[in-house]
């Protein structure tokens, strides 16, 4: 393909004026930010807030009932939906004649979520949100990541949430023995050592995905 | 004269101007990171500080020479050493010879003592700058060459080839000055340039040899390899001559870059802008009305504070209501300063108008006044040259070459001989 061209003028083809022009412009730039540093649109991030778009995804929650109980019924389908298989759930029979079944462990993985809000659009009880403006999801190591259903209900933040489990395990106040690797899987017999990473029984590469 | 005063002279002009030459390379770093970030609607470094003073991001320069100093510095297998360690130390020191026939101020005549302000004073210093700079060469192509890695010999020769054809231009362009001065000697061009022009324009070369000027620019923006003629370092291609170098070594290049920006600033300075001339005051009308010249420069600092006060209290609104660490006092800190600034100014103008200036303060108080002229007028040309830098797009080889050989080196040429005609009609009107 043959692109034309433009035609220069003599003085454009100088150089020199136009070298000049640009100068101009590279100033003036330098002038007005100088002089309109509120206006720049550098965000001084974490002391400045940043407002999020209004359709943003965010950390997950689960919802709540008027009396306080968990919308979830347990129906597996935010985990059959999900692309990322970061979801985990056990159910369990429910209490409440009305209901058949409520979930006894709502995991989720947020190190391997990829937010693409599959599971909110695939729940029929609206149970899960990504509405918490949650992004700040920072933890020092793998499992850490792994958020457990009393903090999907009642959570505030993550950081929040990380922050005395950093050091040491909630429940007894030990320091948390260095993570298990789930890629070194330990084979015996031709079968892999089940070694739970998690208080419920969650493995990582159950799925196998 | 006794050799020792001589000896202490001669040490106090070069700890004077090559203080002022390596104390100027953070400052143009600084410079290039903060005028880039404006130019493209960023703020730029703002985030190391001491005790939360970040001085608008020039800490950041001292978290760089720590960074730099801790780095391994691997010296690859293969590379030819003795090329390899003398590179850098050759860039470096030809940048750092160049500045010594710089004159800084007017010769001082303190009765019967004379001193010349410069390092190094030889009456041909036009020659000693194009002999030392054409020397320039020998450090890229040392690094390049000696580094046996092809990304650096490629830098190399693109940079020799760019160098060489930007000599002849860089030479060509000084011819027309010195046929007008009829003298090498940089001082004597700088004070020739003293004079008015019409009555009201100060002499300076810029107006008298306007093409000489725009060539001598661009191709001593070429010799220092700086955009738009950054070829040997083309960061985007070939990385370029200093590919294999790491910590200080490398540290030495990127000081000597900015080094090289200093002495071409000093360069177009002196033989183009006037050197150390004030403009309309020439050393003998400084030297009468020092007084006065003084009370000015120190009333101008006394209204510098007072307009920046201001700007610091809002400021310190502004920095409380952000941050909630030491980064909060910082314009607490610069409000002292400009107070105490503005204390000092003040009190030195009572001093200086209850004294009354005798002995050779005048002589000293005129020089001072062309020094910090001098300095001012460098640090405008070194602004300018990462001006351009962010303005202007890398050129292509060919057009480099293109520009170098049949745009530039042709107007040279035909601007020695219009000079040549100009000077031989002027002389013969004046007889």
């Amino acid at each position: 393909m043959k692109i034309a061209s433009p035609k220069l003028s003599f003085w454009e083809r100088l150089y020199i004026t136009e070298v000049w022009r640009g100068l101009a412009l590279t100033f003036g730039q330098i002038v007005k930010n100088v002089f309109g540093q509120s206006a720049m649109p550098t965000v001084q991030w974490p002391e400045e807030p940043k407002s999020l778009p209004v359709r943003h995804r965010s950390r997950h929650r689960l919802t709540q009932r008027e009396d306080g109980s968990p919308k979830c019924v347990a129906c597996m389908c935010c985990e059959t939906a999900c692309p990322a298989s970061c979801i985990h759930i056990v159910a369990e029979e429910s209490p409440n004649p009305g209901i058949e079944k409520v979930a006894k462990v709502f995991e989720i993985d947020l190190l391997r979520c990829v937010f693409c809000g599959y599971c909110v659009e695939a729940c029929p009880e609206d149970a899960i949100r990504m509405d918490t403006d949650d992004v700040l999801i920072v933890a020092t190591r793998r499992e850490d990541f792994i958020v457990g259903m009393d903090f999907l209900l009642h959570g505030k933040s993550f950081l929040e949430h990380q922050a005395p489990r950093a050091a040491r395990a909630p429940s007894t106040g030990e320091p948390i023995a260095p993570p298990v690797d789930p890629d070194e899987t330990e084979w015996e017999d031709g079968k892999p050592i089940e070694r739970p990473q998690s208080p419920a029984g969650w493995r990582t590469s159950s799925k196998g995905v | 004269m006794s050799p020792w005063l001589d000896l202490g002279i001669s040490a106090g002009r070069a700890v004077l101007i090559w203080g002022v030459q390596l104390s100027l390379v953070p400052i143009l770093i600084w410079f290039e990171r903060k005028a880039s970030a404006y130019m493209q609607d960023r703020t730029g470094p703002n985030r190391a500080h001491i005790l939360g003073i970040r001085l608008a991001g020039v800490i950041h320069n001292i978290a760089d020479v720590m960074k730099l100093f801790f780095k391994e510095d691997i010296t690859p297998t293969m590379v030819h050493k003795f090329y390899y360690l003398l590179a850098p130390f050759v860039v470096m020191m030809i940048s750092l010879m160049t500045f010594a026939v710089i004159p800084f101020a007017d010769t001082l005549r303190l009765d019967d003592l004379t001193i010349p302000m410069q390092v190094f004073s030889p009456n041909a210093g036009v020659l000693w700058i194009f002999a030392i700079a054409s020397y320039g060469v020998f450090g890229v192509i040392f690094a390049g060459w000696g580094a046996n890695n092809k990304f650096s010999l490629l830098g190399g020769i693109r940079a020799t080839a760019q160098l060489i054809s930007y000599e002849l231009t860089l030479g060509l362009s000084v011819v027309g000055l010195v046929m007008m001065h009829g003298s090498l000697e940089l001082n004597r061009m700088v004070e020739d340039q003293g004079r008015l022009l019409f009555g009201f324009l100060p002499m300076w070369n810029v107006f008298l040899q306007p093409v000489a000027c725009v060539l001598f620019i661009t191709s001593v923006i070429a010799e220092t390899n700086r955009n738009p003629f950054d070829l040997p370092e083309a960061e985007s291609e070939i990385v370029g001559y200093h590919v294999e170098y790491s910590s200080m070594k490398f540290a030495l290049f990127f000081m000597a870059e900015y080094a090289n920006i200093v002495v071409a600033a000093a360069l177009i300075t002196t033989l183009f802008f006037g050197g150390w001339q004030v403009p309309f005051l020439s050393t003998d009308r400084l030297i009468e009305h020092a007084k006065p010249v003084l009370i000015g420069v120190l009333g101008s600092l006394a209204l510098l504070s007072l307009v920046l006060l201001p700007a610091a209290r809002k400021w310190s609104k502004t920095l409380k209501r952000l941050y909630t660490d030491a980064r909060k006092v910082e314009a607490d800190f610069w409000t002292v300063v400009l107070a105490l600034q503005l204390v000092g100014a003040l009190a030195a103008v009572a001093f200086v108008l209850s004294q009354d200036l005798g002995g050779f303060a005048p002589q000293i108080v005129a020089a001072a006044v062309q020094f910090l002229m001098f300095v001012t007028k460098v640090v405008f040309f070194s602004f300018f040259f990462i001006w351009i830098r962010w303005t202007v797009p890398r050129f292509r080889y060919d057009q480099l070459m293109n520009l170098g050989w049949k745009g530039m080196l042709p107007l040279a040429i035909a601007n020695i001989f219009v000079t040549g005609v100009v000077l031989l009609v002027i002389d013969a009107l004046k007889r």
